[in-house]
């Protein structure tokens, strides 16, 4: 049942370096679902979304997005998904609106529709007064959002974002999260890792706490509460003790 | 802490990050090839006698007073020596602006400004004068071996001449910031200073070709015609030479002259250095361009890659400067090939390997900027493409610049000689060929900031793509001359390719 909504499912998901970064992982998110995944340092999320985004091979496994398999035909996968890591990573010597242009020629969307788009999203993030200006003197946040609108100037599906409030003002931050949430009740599904746990338990659908490279808790707040024996606990207690837990049983 | 000790200690600060830069250039940040850095350069030095005892060691038995020709090649020779020190230290006064890792921290320390700068910039006189020191002392060996001890006075013309180029190169880039603003002046300073260390040159050859027909630059120094041109002996303008001849008085005159010019920059101009520096650091947030929304271009994502390509390279500001000078050492081969219409000189044959070989550097550099100088690697790994067709559209770029650089030489070639045009096609599009595979081969994931430490990561590459240029320049050369010797150059240079292919990190 779950499968046929999926907007995506990994299975035995694994990747190793000096130790198991990610191990045998199961994981799946609903389409049309804000999806949060929490967890320490070093616990294995962004080596996930790395695997899910095809940045990085997985040793074994497997990902599916939206019922494409991804890691044998990546080239379809990519076309409906969207990358957004923790370190923005745009050109210097391009406008806004120039690596918006550039993004949507690589999605290969007509130019028609993601003109529309871009400007849409330059708007939306407060970017307009920049659209001309090379992106070497922007902000740490500016890049963010130049990062977010290339992401979402292509229309993704699904939309995977590593620590994308990192760096951001209270009111970019804002802006970021308005956009994402009005992807979701557009029906796109976004996925993102955090380290803000209000952030999670406001936002989030779903939240899946990850340890030591595997999925150790999931659910709604109600439900994770419910899994721990406490009714009316924040994310962050809830967070510390399933970490504790895991802490101790390796 | 006192003032006079924050200042000492930040002189050696500034001495310690001088000297790491260049451990980390030579051993590419690795520690442990410190040593062998160390072995390789004293190799190298040891080397380099043999060439300089080649190109000076007939010179060493000259003596006070000698002719006015003499005077002028050692005057030349100085000028050049100059002219190489301020292309340096252009580049290094620039890179202080620009490059702001540390500028917040000394700004917002409790140290005197002006004194912090003034260390700053007798800290780029030092390294250019190191550097100096380190490719002229083997000459200076020869001298000092066949002349004896009068010949160590070159060593403080050398220091003097570092000392002028660096109180020059401050004064320019200053200058430049004053009347061109921060926004462009990175890009006109690097334009300059490539300018400046190739041009002198270059306007030698020039001048030879136009009236000797030949490329040899000291045609004019030693012509009768330019003797005539120059000052009596006794002039100010033979200071350089006579001292480095053993003049200690000139030499000791020309050293304080040196050094009052480096401390009256220093005085005037080190209150503005910090100016300069905060400017750089924020110009680029007024850096404009286009009106405001536009239409987006259509096109495949191929397109959408090579366009994205293009308009990198073409804002590249080290990418302008250094394909400016691939093309005014076009110049002199360029002017020959003009000459060359009307009497047929044999020289023509020169034009073609210079073509072959420039077309070689400069594909090497464009194909790591393209290849391995991606800043939004992610983007592009995530973007809907197979690698293999983000790799051909960069290298496609690659071939378009080369073509569009180069057709226009070969084709002037053609109205001279076909055969040579032919010959010289085939040498540029091997050699371009070449130089790509080997980035292609040797690429890895880096900023195209880092484009100056791009040697660094692969010492095997760096050697490699320099050879094969080298190689299928003789070649190209000698399929002109002696066909059969080109068989054997071609293969060698094969032979070479296929080595560092064998030995490359990624071969597919």
């Amino acid at each position: 049942m779950i499968s046929e909504h999926a907007a995506l499912i990994v299975q035995g998901l694994t990747k190793r370096f000096d130790r198991p970064a990610v191990d045998a992982l199961d994981l799946t998110v609903r389409a049309g679902e804000f999806y949060a995944l929490v967890g320490p340092n070093g616990a294995g999320k962004t080596t996930t979304l790395r695997m899910v985004a095809g940045l990085l091979r997985p040793d074994a496994g497997a990902v599916s997005i939206f019922g494409i398999d991804a890691l044998r035909d990546p080239v379809a996968a990519k076309q409906v998904m969207a990358w957004v890591s923790d370190e923005p990573m745009i050109y210097d010597k391009l406008t806004p609106l120039e690596y918006l242009e550039f993004v949507a020629g690589l999605w290969g969307i007509p130019p028609k529709v993601s003109q529309d788009s871009a400007r849409h999203l330059l708007v939306s993030l407060g970017l307009e007064p920049h659209l001309d200006e090379r992106c070497e003197g922007f902000s740490k946040g500016m890049r963010q959002k130049v990062a977010l609108a290339g992401a979402l100037v292509h229309d993704p599906r699904l939309i995977i974002l590593d620590e994308p409030l990192t760096g951001l003002d209270a009111v970019s931050a804002r802006h970021v999260k308005g956009l994402l949430g009005d992807r979701v009740r557009a029906g796109d599904t976004v996925i993102m890792t955090t380290h803000i746990l209000e952030v999670a338990e406001r936002m989030a659908d779903r939240i899946g706490v990850i340890a030591s490279g595997r999925l150790v808790a999931e659910g709604t707040l109600t439900e994770l509460r419910q899994q721990n024996g406490h009714t009316d606990t924040s994310l962050e207690d809830l967070f510390i003790a399933l970490v504790d837990v895991e802490a101790a049983a390796a | 802490m006192s003032s006079a000790a924050t200042l000492t200690g930040f002189a050696r600060h500034e001495l310690r990050l001088a000297w790491r830069e260049w451990l980390a250039m030579m051993t590419g940040g690795r520690r442990r090839r410190t040593r062998t850095a160390v072995i390789g350069l004293i190799a190298f030095a040891a080397i380099m006698h043999l060439p300089a005892w080649a190109v000076i060691g007939r010179f060493a038995s000259l003596q006070l007073p000698v002719d006015k020709s003499s005077l002028i090649v050692i005057t030349a020779t100085i000028i050049l020596a100059w002219a190489l020190m301020l292309s340096q230290a252009i580049e290094s006064v620039t890179r202080v602006f620009y490059a702001r890792a540390d500028l917040d921290l000394i700004m917002s320390s409790p140290v005197k400004l002006t004194n912090v700068f003034s260390i700053r910039i007798a800290a780029i006189a030092l390294t250019v004068i190191g550097m100096a020191l380190l490719f002229s002392t083997p000459f200076i060996d020869v001298l000092l071996l066949g002349g004896g001890v009068r010949w160590l006075s070159a060593f403080g013309v050398v220091i003097a001449v570092g000392l002028s180029a660096a109180a020059f190169a401050i004064a320019i880039t200053i200058v430049l910031f004053r009347l061109i603003g921060p926004a462009r002046t990175r890009l006109v300073a690097q334009v300059l200073a490539a300018v400046i260390g190739a041009g002198f040159v270059i306007a030698l050859q020039v001048a030879a070709i136009l009236s000797y027909g030949t490329l040899s630059r000291f045609a004019v120094l030693t012509s009768d015609r330019f003797a005539a041109l120059t000052p009596d002996a006794d002039s100010i303008v033979w200071w350089p030479p006579r001292a480095a001849l053993g003049d200690g008085a000139v030499l000791l005159l020309l050293v304080s002259a040196s050094l009052l010019l480096l401390g009256g920059i220093m005085a005037i101009l080190s209150p503005r250095f910090a100016d300069t520096a905060v400017s750089a650091s924020a110009h680029a947030v007024t850096s404009r361009q286009g009106r405001g929304f536009r239409n987006f271009r259509g096109g495949s994502r191929q397109q959408s890659l090579r366009r994205k390509e293009f308009l990198l390279l073409r804002r590249d500001p080290w990418l302008m400067s250094q394909t400016l000078m691939q093309l005014l050492y076009l110049v002199p081969p360029a002017v020959l090939l003009w000459r060359s219409f009307s009497d047929s000189s044999a020289a023509i044959v020169l034009i073609t390997p210079v073509i072959v070989m420039a077309a070689g550097q400069l594909a090497g550099g464009l194909a790591w900027l393209t290849i391995s100088g991606e800043d939004a690697a992610d983007l592009v790994a995530t973007a809907p493409l197979l690698p293999s067709q983000v790799i051909r559209a960069k290298i496609e770029v690659v071939l378009i610049a080369i073509g569009v650089i180069f057709a226009p030489f070969t084709a002037a070639l053609a109205f001279a000689s076909p055969l040579q045009a032919a010959v010289t096609a085939g040498g540029v599009i091997v050699a371009t060929i070449c130089a790509t595979a080997i980035q292609f081969w040797f690429r890895v994931q880096a900023k195209r900031s880092q484009f100056r430490r791009r040697q660094t990561s692969s010492r095997l590459a760096t050697f490699a793509e320099a050879f094969s240029s080298i190689g299928w320049a003789a070649t190209s050369s000698l399929a002109l001359a002696i066909p059969a010797a080109a068989a054997i150059s071609a293969l060698m240079t094969l032979a070479l390719i296929v080595a560092t292919w064998k030995l490359s990190p990624r071969r597919e």
